[in-house]
């Protein structure tokens, strides 16, 4: 594990203290505090978040996400709704990648029940995990162009990101809510032809990220709103419970897939690699998706190698009930770590689902990142940590 | 296999640390521990949640906070009344119907004094592992000390428990709603907070087959038919007109029901009652029994063709 916390905590210590001299010398202009309204409506919050910031000039001095506006109460809807029913709604958390959300729930009532889901089915739900992983993950690329004032990317992410959305589309029957997955394993198997499709379509998405990197990596205007900026370090994010990417930016080199408890899942057999990136920044963010884009191609292509025949489908009881116990399952989600408490008292519905979802922690760091940053910057910001409003109001 | 043991001896020799570190420095603290998939549970006194959490933090050295919430341990008032839904434990409890009107409990791993709890997990990021400690929570105040000053992502943990069960975090920053409006009342969370949804409309899923329509329904229409040759043999064929007074509502309502079935068999007796100025019912199971018809025919045929 590389943690290089005094690193990065230095470096923002001296952007502070730059800024703080900056300040100084233009003492002599007296200027009064604004408090401005970011959202609920606003393009960069994806839905509609609304962030109360106080300014000095341009400088924030201090922000206040309020969420909320899109709450649906998703964990007392649990409550009074079976097993099976729980996915449709952890379907609409991440709407981006909506497979991975059902996963972590259905893999900690089997654990309750004590079932796996077969080999095959393990397979298949790994990548289609990872479709879900892909699809979010070229949207963030585009959508983090636009933060920063580059209008074209977003829109060959919309176009791309149908490569996959096509397969998910045929093989789960929903592009965006598929509600493919089943308590002991999946619904359908995968339809005739689909293993070569989605070979082909791993290779358009390897372009996908080659062309964003030739579109925006290297742009010298990327690099100056991006580098240095924002920039979180690796205790104040685990203290924070930022996870995933965001976390992999920060130089944590943490990655449930590899390092998290074994889940009845297929990343044990493929290898891949884990990026990270020392700085924590803005650019760090950035670029430690656009690599992980790569290794998730990477991950599809070694399931679809090794895809094993079999059940797709292990005997469960007609009306499931689960036993009385507890259990918390997370997974490594696009937007980071997602996990599900789930309570049973051993009826057919769960008598408690605590959902912790990811966003949650990445919006709750935004009134400690955005002191004294620049307005602009902190657009910059919000897109870079990369959350989806179905995410933080569960 | 030592191989596939690897991982959860590492668990096991990892939550062992924490236990003795809990001994050494809140040992009467601790109520209770569970082991379970490589996973631990503790519950630690309400007054010692703080130092638990501190022991975890800067003892262990553990950094990930994952997350903090609460739970109501009430059976839910609006599952526990239909009757296919629920625990097994209330199952046995509705056979003899609930006199007292005071709330039923259920509990979880390591158990629980009283109705509110707090729990939170905390994770070690090198290893993976992580544990789940609870408190409980006394109901006059439901106070209990805030982490927020450990784990700085407690704040917003314990400010979504506060709105949503109405816990007291002593010493949290800023204690404030979160997702709710600020004029809100009620903790929505809370088992005894009606879901208006389930009130206005069952739990649908409740419902495994669908009852049969009492005209299709064979039970209620011999009954139906049953009932009127009585009355016939009992003398008057007009119907319920000229029935005796004691029976009268039953018969009322058996001869409707057969009434409704008549007509929507389509069968034009001259006993129906006429439906004076309205459309003539149609025969809705005339393609019902055309399916069937059909059906029958594509059976003999496939026989013959054997």
């Amino acid at each position: 594990m590389s943690v290089n916390a005094f690193d990065t905590d230095f470096k923002r210590a001296a952007y502070i203290a730059a800024q703080a001299a900056e300040a100084r010398v233009n003492l002599e202009f007296e200027t009064e505090g604004m408090t401005l309204n970011i959202g609920p409506q606003h393009p960069v919050t994806h839905g509609s978040l609304r962030i109360v910031v106080r300014l000095d000039g341009e400088r924030v001095v201090w922000a206040d996400p309020v969420p909320g506006y899109m709450h649906r109460g998703y964990e007392k809807l649990c409550e009074v709704r079976n097993y099976a029913q729980v996915t449709a709604l952890s379907n609409r958390m991440d709407w981006l990648g909506s497979f991975c959300s059902e996963v972590p729930f259905l893999l900690a009532a089997e654990q309750l029940m004590e079932i796996e889901a077969p080999d095959r089915a393990q397979y298949i739900r790994t990548i289609l995990f990872q479709l879900g992983r892909i699809a979010n993950y070229i949207l963030f690329l585009g959508d983090m162009g636009v933060q920063i004032g580059a209008i074209t990317p977003i829109f060959y992410a919309f176009r791309d990101r149908e490569h996959v959305l096509n397969l998910i589309e045929s093989a789960t029957g929903g592009r965006f809510h598929p509600n493919f997955d089943r308590i002991g394993g999946l619904k359908d198997d995968l339809p005739k032809g689909w293993v070569d499709e989605c070979r082909s379509a791993m290779d358009k998405v390897d372009l996908v990220a080659d062309q964003m990197q030739d579109v925006l990596l290297g742009n010298p205007i990327v690099q100056e709103r991006s580098r240095g900026i924002g920039v979180l370090p690796a205790e104040v994010a685990l203290e924070y419970g930022i996870s995933g990417a965001n976390a992999r930016a920060s130089g944590i080199d943490y990655d449930l897939r590899r390092d998290g408890p074994e889940l009845a899942m297929a990343w044990k057999h493929t290898d891949f690699k884990v990026w990270t990136h020392p700085d924590g920044d803005i650019f760090a963010r950035f670029w430690v998706r656009l690599q992980e884009l790569r290794e998730d191609t990477k991950i599809v292509r070694q399931l679809l190698d090794g895809l094993p025949a079999g059940p797709i489908m292990t005997k469960v009881p007609r009306v499931i009930k689960v036993p009385k116990g507890e259990a918390y399952v997370m997974t490594e989600n696009p937007l980071g770590h997602m996990g599900y408490y789930v309570i049973s008292d051993g009826g057919q519905g769960p008598f408690r689902t605590k959902i912790r979802t990811p966003s949650f922690s990445t919006i709750s760091v935004v009134p400690w990142l955005a002191k004294g940053v620049y307005l602009p910057d902190l657009v910059a910001i919000l897109g870079s940590l990369y959350y989806i409003l179905g995410d933080i109001d569960r | 296999m030592p191989e596939a043991n690897e991982p959860l001896a590492l668990e096991a020799g990892a939550h062992q640390k924490l236990l003795d570190l809990f001994d050494k420095h809140i040992s009467d603290a601790v109520l209770d521990s569970h082991r379970a998939l490589g996973d631990l549970w503790v519950r630690v006194r309400n007054d010692a949640w703080h130092q638990a959490v501190e022991v975890v933090r800067h003892q262990l050295g553990w950094r990930y906070f994952v997350f903090l919430s609460g739970i109501d341990w009430m059976l839910n008032p609006q599952m526990s009344a239909e009757s296919s839904f629920g625990g097994e434990d209330d199952s046995a409890s509705k056979a003899t119907p609930a006199a007292d009107e005071a709330p039923k409990f259920t509990s979880g791993y390591t158990g629980n004094e009283g109705r509110f709890q707090v729990f939170c997990r905390i994770h070690d990021v090198p290893s993976g592992i992580g544990v789940t400690l609870k408190t409980d929570l006394e109901e006059p105040g439901l106070r209990v000390a805030s982490v927020a000053d450990l784990y700085r992502g407690a704040d917003w943990h314990e400010r979504e428990a506060y709105e949503m069960f109405g816990f007291d975090f002593v010493g949290h920053p800023s204690l404030r709603k979160l997702y709710l409006p600020a004029g809100f009342e009620g903790h929505p969370l809370r088992k005894d907070f009606p879901l208006l949804a389930r009130e206005l409309k069952p739990w649908p899923g409740i419902v495994n087959v669908e009852p049969i329509p009492d005209h299709l329904d064979p039970k209620k229409i011999e009954a139906a038919q049953a009932a009127e040759a009585a009355a016939a043999t009992g003398g008057s064929s007009d119907g319920s007109a000229a029935d005796p007074a004691k029976a009268k509502a039953k018969a009322d309502r058996l001869a409707a029901l057969m009434a409704k079935s008549k007509a929507r068999k389509g069968s034009t007796g001259s006993e129906t009652p006429a439906s004076d100025g309205a459309v003539p019912a149609k025969p809705a199971n005339d393609r019902l029994a055309a399916l069937l018809e059909r059906s029958k025919a594509r059976k003999k045929e496939r026989e013959g063709d054997q």
